[in-house]
């Protein structure tokens, strides 16, 4: 019988589509595994409503697991408690830097044109004089950001709360 | 709970055709994102109407194999693009009124129906938070900006009452807990419209020529084209599957 650690362990290996270096596990997509019956139920939370890459993670979840050797799983969607950037974890974060992505502050932005948007330091030089470009970037969970410094533009995972 | 599916479905379908088609490369990226933001929430309220319903048909049989007068969104989202004032106008109309809709309706008695405005709520402040920017910067902005904005709200102004229609069958929803309290929506409403049009120094028109029907299935001639566009792959290709 597998355990449900060894599960978690294998989801690991499952990357988010849009940003491959985030499982996921970091991303606090995944809520719960457990075992029913006949069946393992693995339970996910969406990030956005209308996130494309749901579908395929649902899909890659299984595949994972198939190639693992568990042939029956469902994968359930669950809306409530909405997902929340707080479900990030520390290594996911570090990795999202790592790979030129600045992981969000902890602060909701509350600005699109006029207040001060949050201060987002740069993945590449750690400048903290950076710019906003657009609140809305590249996925629905991104704002377009720009480095003052280093003139690197960037991608900021948008804090969700 | 059709009402509200429909209300995401259409403007996240009108938003969609501005993909590619934005004024600017920020503002086409922004208007897809809330589309797309949209038609994850059509995808969650009408697959549950669906499963509610009972009668085998999920959020995709509901939203491309219906007869025009089956849907029930607002007449407001169904006009046309326009100019990028008339979609900013017509987005802020529409947001203003779903900000506070989603905050009451995670009290609602039915739990996938909180659960969904929870998830929303999150999205629609977003939504809120640009247009009410872009109006006022249109407003307060250039001659021409100005008379553009104001040109469009004079425009979609008559839409903008249909947005608290009521009837039985909300009444009946509210009675039971489903929907919440709405008594307040509009003085809220109200209130985030004026002081944003008098922040963005346009007013509200002064007839009181209105317009209704959306909620009821009778639709401006405008709705044909976003179904035949939104219908196509299913009607010309029965049952496909993507």
């Amino acid at each position: 019988m597998v355990t449900k650690d060894q599960i978690w362990e294998w989801l690991e290996e499952v990357s988010d589509p849009e940003i491959p270096v985030l499982s996921v596990v970091d991303l606090g997509v995944v809520r719960d595994a457990s075992f029913e019956e006949n069946y393992w139920s693995i339970t996910i939370t969406p990030t956005y409503s209308g996130c494309p890459a749901m579908q395929v993670m649902e899909y890659d979840i299984k595949a994972k697991l198939k190639e693992k050797g568990i042939e029956y799983v469902k994968v359930r969607t669950v809306l409530s408690p909405a997902w929340t950037t707080d479900w990030l974890s520390d290594k996911g974060k570090f990795k999202l830097r790592e790979y030129g992505i600045a992981p969000p502050e902890n602060e909701v932005d509350k600005s699109v044109l006029f207040a001060e948007p949050t201060m987002v330091p740069c993945p590449k030089c750690n400048s903290r004089n950076t710019r906003m470009v657009s609140q809305f970037g590249s996925t629905a969970c991104k704002a377009h950001y720009q480095c003052n410094e280093c003139q690197e533009p960037f991608d900021y995972f948008k804090c969700l709360k | 709970m059709l009402r509200l599916g429909d209300d995401s479905l259409i403007l996240g379908q009108r938003l969609g055709e501005l993909c590619g088609h934005g004024p600017i490369l920020e503002e086409d990226i922004a208007l897809t994102n809330i589309a797309l933001d949209l038609i994850g929430q059509a995808t969650s309220i009408l697959n549950y109407a669906g499963e509610v319903e009972g009668a085998g048909r999920d959020g995709d049989k509901l939203a491309f194999l219906r007869f025009e007068r089956e849907y029930t969104n607002l007449l407001l989202l169904e006009q046309p693009n326009g100019d990028f004032a008339d979609t900013i106008i017509r987005q802020f109309l529409f947001d203003a009124y779903r900000k506070p809709l989603f905050e009451r309706l995670i009290n609602s008695s039915d739990s996938q129906l909180s659960a969904i405005a929870e998830k929303s709520l999150k999205e629609t402040k977003y939504h809120l938070r640009h247009t009410s920017e872009w109006v006022i910067r249109l407003g307060d902005g250039t001659e021409e900006s100005h008379q553009r904005i104001q040109k469009a709200l004079d425009n979609l102004w008559r839409y903008a009452d249909e947005i608290f229609f009521s009837d039985s069958v909300d009444e009946e929803l509210t009675k039971s807990g489903i929907l919440p309290d709405l008594s307040d929506l509009r003085s809220i409403w109200e209130q985030t419209v004026k002081s944003i049009f008098t922040e963005a120094t346009i007013s509200i028109p002064s007839n009181n020529w209105k317009f209704e029907g959306g909620r009821k299935g009778r639709h401006s001639e405008h709705m044909g084209y976003i179904l035949s566009d939104l219908q196509y792959m299913q009607r010309a290709y029965p049952n496909m599957e993507w």
